[in-house]
């Protein structure tokens, strides 16, 4: 089992009315690594997470979580001791203070680290003996946060972790992301901001209007994807660059750029045999990658 | 140890890393027998995942600039000569600037003298392999 992927989707379906939340979606997540769940509001992260979990039935196809079933309710409970789970509204009992909660949370689980909890507390900076109810958004984000982070599990999932965050808070969040890394511990987080997912994150999975557009490592789109601007004395028509990794084409006046998820070595060759006067290789930002794979599906 | 890595940069930042560890070892910022900081701690300082500092010591260790010890860490491990020195080199471009001199004095393009430069390395690269 300790080779089965964190999340496996196949065909995973859902329908809510007449909207399509995710739409066949073949997801996966492998162990041992960072992945950023990327996409914008409503593109059906939430849902893909709650599907995995088991709160959320779907429509059709299934979902397997550290290669149990989700549909085998019996195995899955046993699984889900296994994975802590920060909820993107987080929702917490508001008559309760955070001392409170954390002895509620501690009697469920196995693996809760009093001394871990403690220590996040004082670094959180959370008055132990108020009522959740009157703390700010930002301090129950934290307080969610310690109480997966305080257990000891094989898988983290984290819905929207940053949200409500200020930036020294999300800079926390990310360094324990990074330390999780280091314990051995799987993470899956979603966000629909890129900046905080690109130093931490090993993949990355797009999902956009509930398909996934791109699942990929982050080393290989760093390597890989390439623009590539081109100045050339007449333009040749756009379809001669249609070779195999192009991504896009756009052409104005005499200058070309295109844009390769691969290859990029073969349209400079390209824009050579086009007698091109200069050509321009940069590298791509994860941020115009996400743009641009999103306007696209 | 300051490190700096650039997300943006097209390069996978486990390779940032690398060079910025051979770098310092070649500046001499790093030394022979220095311990780097442990995966947790460089992964939670950089706040990169820790796949990223493993992939980057795993490689320096391949290329035998680092040493791997279980439980005590990354140690730097310089190799008797792991590069040229500063004054062989010197000596290395007076002695081709020399020999390019005669050869466009043959009447040698510098186009020419490149293509036969290369083709003596690849050349030599190849018979070593043999």
């Amino acid at each position: 089992m300790a080779t089965a992927p964190a999340i496996e989707t196949r065909h995973l379906t859902k329908k809510y009315r007449n909207a399509l939340a995710v739409c066949d979606l073949h997801l996966l997540v492998p162990r041992g690594c960072v992945t950023a769940f990327l996409g914008c509001n409503g593109a059906g992260k939430s849902t893909t997470i709650k599907m995995a979990l088991g709160m959320v039935r779907p429509t059709a196809g299934e979902a397997s979580v550290l290669g149990t079933r989700v549909s085998d309710i019996r195995a899955s409970c046993r699984t889900r001791q296994r994975i802590a789970y920060v909820a993107e509204n987080k929702p917490l009992y508001g008559y309760m203070t955070p001392e409170q909660l954390m002895r509620f949370a501690s009697s469920f689980y196995a693996d809760w680290r009093p001394e871990v909890a403690a220590k996040l507390l004082g670094e959180y900076a959370l008055p132990p003996d108020r009522k959740v109810k009157s703390l700010s958004k930002g301090m129950r984000t934290k307080l969610a946060l310690l109480l997966a982070l305080a257990r000891r599990p094989d898988l983290l999932i984290l819905d929207e972790p940053s949200e409500g965050l200020d930036p020294v808070g999300i800079e926390h969040l990310l360094q324990t992301i990074a330390v999780c890394s280091a314990e051995g511990v799987t993470v899956f987080f979603s966000s629909h901001q890129i900046a905080e997912v690109e130093r931490v994150a090993d993949r990355i999975c797009i999902l956009d209007k509930g398909r996934l557009l791109l699942n990929a490592s982050l080393d290989d789109l760093r390597e890989s994807y390439r623009c590539i601007d081109v100045t050339f004395p007449s333009v040749p028509f756009e379809r001669e660059f249609q070779i195999s990794g192009v991504e896009k084409i756009r052409t104005s006046g005499r200058q070309m750029r295109v844009l390769a998820s691969r290859n990029a070595e073969a349209v400079v060759e390209r824009a050579q045999q086009f007698h091109a006067v200069s050509i321009d290789v940069a590298p791509v930002s994860l941020r115009d990658i996400f743009l641009q794979t999103v306007q696209e599906g | 140890m300051f490190f700096k890595l650039t997300p943006n940069a097209g390069q996978p930042l486990y390779l940032q890393l690398m060079e910025q560890i051979r770098h310092a070892v070649e500046t001499g910022a790093l030394r022979d027998g220095d311990l780097l900081p442990g995966i947790r701690t460089l992964a939670e300082k950089l706040v990169v995942s820790a796949n990223t500092v493993v992939k980057a010591y795993a490689e320096l260790e391949h290329e035998g600039l680092l040493e791997l010890r279980q439980g005590a860490g990354a140690f730097v491990k310089l190799r008797r000569r792991s590069r040229s020195s500063p004054a062989s080199i010197q000596n290395a471009g007076s002695l081709i600037r020399d020999l390019i001199e005669r050869l466009r004095d043959d009447g040698l393009l510098d186009e020419e003298i490149r293509r036969a430069f290369e083709a003596e390395l690849l050349y030599q690269r190849v018979e070593m392999r043999k």
